[in-house]
């Protein structure tokens, strides 16, 4: 490795320039290095013979550049380290997943990614309110951003603040507070258009952000045939390096065992269901159990959502707590308990469990939707009432003006206008607010609801097995209650469907994304402490998938299906006439068609009216739906053709191990004939007898690559490896 | 090479992370755990070596079926004896890094499962293997018969030419399309 001894300033021209060619070779390789499957003395001597050369090189009169370049590539790697090492230190919360993890098998990697992908859209609202902060006008200067009259003593009430109505109701948490004047302060900063584009842009980078992991997902899993290998998945990556307690490992070598037999079962075994007949008709039956489960679940939040626009009407105050707070305790208590229901059900069906466990995931999937959707369709009745209120409002509001100059007026005259105090002006029930009130109440009471069941269910169930089970007939650890089990499964499905709610309200209550990352970090960190204090972990442990796309797809279709309200909203019902950022619009996306009329130089309103013309705007999507189709086929080429190739290998490799068996015996018939035809061998030939050795129908495998010995024969097989097919005849001959 | 047990040179602290996985913090907590391992005479020893026994009384290997396979694998002792030095303690921990590629840990992966190092997984590793995985006790390894099945199934899956043994093309190529494997082959200190 290294080049001689000479000193480095003695070298000739060329020497030098074939140093240089070889420093330049090593430094490719060092990049690599770390790559490299090497003891760490062979890396170091490489990076050690760089560097001696390196500095060399430098020393020369026209090497300034190149000592230059090199000392910049060294500054740049070193910023590299620093970032990254930065960066680890930057996540707090490194050091707990690593604990749970050496404690539960490696599933808590599922949260963490999602965990950042909530985070984002968190940011991106901030600013939109940073911006507000910084621009707007304050509380009180405008109708919209004051407490009316009436309201005003009890704004302050917690039960009422809790309720989001009162002072949070009048602030930036909600779409009513913003001003909808075109240009605000001396940056004349366009506030309209920037919460469109803001609401607009955050659903687009989440279905980037969703799309884009999915496609990694799939890269790193390489298409083709992903569950024919079973078996060897199960020898070569069951075990979980990270376990780190004696009692997990136990589990787990218990699990692998379990697993192991079962799948051995299955394969040896044809499946024979006896009662073929009997299994369909359960299952039919439980299908449709579940069925009656989600209608009456629907039918309960529709009908609650009924009773609470009555009492609305009534007026709230009459009303105790229970019967304010209805819609939301049943829609919690439903997802509390129905999943359970699910799960005695699923008994009657007697799946494998992975399959039993993607049935009740996509029941719990449809039990969720369908009370999402129950609840905002019971929303739109109510936004299609406070829309009729404003109608009857602005008649009304003409007359209050009237009043207020007390009828010394005429028609048309102008007359200097009298000042209001914002809070005496009559407001319109702007339903937009309304909507995100309705958003931001119904998942504080889902966390509420998460948060009791975790201390009632883990904790206070942890607590009662460990001080009861000294005083009780059974044992409670091992039998009934016992611990309580951490679901993966469950626990990332929640996730999901809160970010999905997230997505439902955002539009209409910007803070929400903020909100939702205080959530989840007081979440992250009950939940920790939870798992490390009340939970085992799971016996048999299933995934509901071979890869990690299974929960990707789950959110892009939740992020399609809570994006899509906001979407109908937006584009078909008119914005309130006195309050948020577009009041006054016939249509909230308005604001884009006067951003260009207003802004934007005349030929771009021209350019950009030709491209939405539907006459072009269909063609487009019709290419678009082509292009999916072709490159769904070649796709599915490519994976027939990967088939054919491996098949193909397998011949070969056949037709080669043949081959080379012939010509074995060919060279050995050979040296055996001429062997014994020679005067030694007549000697031998007459102690041979009858011992016609058979050679074993295959030989020594094609050479393995690099760096180990050649590969021994088939097992069974007694012969030695030997270097070359040309065999020695030896006595050792079995 | 001079790590003495007080303190790492800093240039030496960065070369190792040019040429390995990990991070400074990782690079330095490992050398602290490392010069815990190291009795009071070994201490100023130019290269200490750990023997196998202290490496395995580590917590994150006491509970591994392959720790001593690990050692074997990464030892760059003349004796053969599993003792690790600790540059092949931090090669140790770059392959089950976190940031380390497919490549390099199904490469060691491979040399770990290859309890007879010959450069190959025949029979006789993947049944020493499978009693790995199944546990020390008696009542919970697999019958022959199982046994038999099992290696049969697995070569059946694995072993494109055919030859009675998955070689190391093989082998990556089957551990490259599991979504399991970079995740599980981890330790952390």
């Amino acid at each position: 490795e290294k080049v001689g001894e000479e000193k480095p300033e003695v070298l000739s021209p060329e020497e030098l320039e074939k140093l240089k060619e070889e420093v330049d070779e090593r430094k490719k390789l060092i990049s690599t290095l770390r790559g490299k499957p090497w003891p760490m003395r062979k890396k170091l001597e490489s990076h050690e013979f760089v560097e001696k050369y390196e500095g060399a090189l430098g020393k020369g009169k026209s090497r300034k550049l190149y000592a230059y370049k090199v000392m910049m590539l060294k500054k740049w790697m070193k910023f590299q380290r620093d970032f990254e090492n930065f960066k680890t230190a930057c996540v707090p919360w490194e050091m707990k997943i690593k604990e749970i993890e050496s404690k539960y098998v490696s599933y808590l990697f599922l949260l963490y990614p999602c965990t950042v992908l909530l985070v984002l859209p968190g940011c991106l609202l901030f600013f939109n309110l940073a911006e507000k902060a910084l621009m707007g006008r304050p509380y009180g200067s405008m109708p919209r951003k004051t407490v009316p009259r009436a309201d005003e003593a009890n704004a302050m009430d917690f039960a009422v603040l809790w309720d989001f109505g009162g002072y949070a109701q009048y602030s930036v948490l909600f779409y009513g507070y913003y001003n909808s004047q075109r240009a605000i302060g001396w940056l004349k900063f366009r506030m309209p258009l920037s919460y469109f584009l803001v609401g607009v842009g955050t659903v687009a980078y989440s279905y980037m952000v969703v799309i884009r992991t999915m496609a990694r997902n799939a890269n790193e899993d390489g298409g083709g045939d992903n569950n024919s290998f079973n078996f060897s998945w199960k020898m070569f990556t069951s075990w979980d390096y990270l376990i780190g307690n004696p009692e997990t490992a136990d589990n787990k070598f218990a699990s692998i065992t379990t697993s192991f037999k079962e799948a051995i079962l299955e394969e040896q075994e044809s499946r024979k269901d006896d009662n073929i007949h009997l299994t369909r008709f359960l299952r039919v039956l439980a299908n449709f159990l579940v069925l009656c489960c989600l209608a009456g679940s629907g039918y309960l939040i529709y009908f609650v959502v009924r009773r609470s626009q009555k009492f609305a009407l009534e007026g709230l105050e009459s009303h105790s707590w229970w019967e304010r707070n209805e819609v939301n305790m049943v829609m919690s208590l439903l997802g509390m308990f129905c999943p359970m229901l699910f799960d005695v059900i699923s008994a009657l069906e007697n799946y494998h469990p992975r399959i039993a466990l993607q049935w009740q995931l996509g029941r719990i999937f449809a039990l969720f939707l369908g009370n999402l959707y129950t609840f905002i369709i019971a929303l739109m009745d109510e936004i299609n009432l406070k829309r009729e209120e404003e109608e009857v409002l602005k008649l009304n509001m003409t007359i209050w003006e009237a009043s207020l100059y007390n009828g010394t007026l005429g028609v048309n005259s102008t007359a200097p206008p009298i000042t209001v105090h914002p809070a005496d002006i009559p407001r319109g029930p702007c339903w937009e607010t309304m909507v995100g009130q309705e958003f931001v109440r119904l998942i504080v009471s889902d966390t509420m609801t998460t948060y009791i069941t975790l201390l009632i269910g883990d904790f206070l169930r942890a607590v009662l097995v460990r001080f009861l089970n000294y005083c009780w007939c059974w044992d409670l650890e091992a039998g009934f209650p016992s611990y309580s089990e951490f679901d993966v499964s469950g626990n990332v499905l929640g996730l999901i469907f809160n970010q999905g709610m997230i997505w439902m309200g955002a539009f209409y209550a910007p803070c929400l994304p903020a909100l939702n990352v205080l959530r989840l970090h007081v979440s992250m960190y009950l939940q920790c402490w939870a798992v490390m204090c009340c939970n085992v972990p799971q016996e048999r442990v299933f995934k509901a998938s071979g890869s990690n796309n299974f929960y990707m797809a789950m959110l892009l279709v939740i992020l399609f299906l809570s994006t899509l309200p906001a979407i109908y909203t937006i584009v078909t019902i008119p914005p309130s006439f006195d309050c948020g950022p577009f009041s006054g619009k016939s249509r909230m996306f308005d604001v884009i068609q006067e951003t260009l009329e207003s802004d934007f130089p005349a030929w771009f309103g021209k350019v950009f009216s030709y491209a939405s013309n539907p006459g072009l705007v269909l063609p487009f999507l019709l290419l678009m739906v082509l292009a999916i189709y072709y490159l769904q086929s070649t796709s599915k080429s490519y994976k027939q053709a990967n088939l054919e190739l491996k098949k193909k290998l397998q011949t070969v490799s056949r037709t080669i191990n043949k081959v080379l068996t012939l010509i074995q015996h060919l060279l050995y018939s050979l040296f055996m004939s001429s062997y014994l035809s020679s005067p030694l061998g007549g000697e031998h030939r007459a102690h041979q007898g009858k011992s016609n050795h058979q050679i074993p129908p295959s030989a020594t495998s094609p050479p393995a690559p690099r760096g180990h010995r050649i590969p021994g024969p088939l097992p069974g097989n007694q012969w030695q490896p030997a270097p070359s097919v040309q065999r020695v005849p030896n006595s050792q001959r079995h | 090479m001079g790590t003495t047990a007080s303190q790492l040179r800093k240039d030496l602290l960065s070369e190792y992370q040019e040429l390995t996985f990990l991070t400074k913090q990782e690079i330095i907590l490992a050398h602290k755990r490392f010069s815990e391992l190291l009795s009071k005479e070994d201490r100023n020893v130019p290269t200490p070596r750990v023997p196998m026994e202290k490496v395995l009384s580590l917590p994150e290997l006491k509970s591994n079926p392959f720790r001593k396979r690990i050692c074997h694998v990464f030892s760059t002792s003349d004796m053969k004896d599993g003792s690790l030095t600790f540059e092949d303690f931090l090669d140790l921990l770059s392959a089950f890094s976190d940031s380390a590629t497919l490549e390099i840990k199904s490469h060691y992966a491979f040399r770990i499962f290859d309890f007879d190092d010959d450069g190959t997984l025949d029979g006789g590793d993947l049944e020493k293997l499978v009693n790995c995985l199944t546990g020390e006790t008696d009542d919970t390894r697999l019958t022959t018969e199982e046994m038999r099945q099992l290696i049969s199934n697995i070569l059946e899956e694995s072993d494109i030419d055919k030859d009675g043994t998955v070689n190391l093309s093989e082998f990556q190529h089957v551990i490259s399309r599991s979504p399991d494997f970079v995740s599980s082959f981890k330790i952390v200190l």
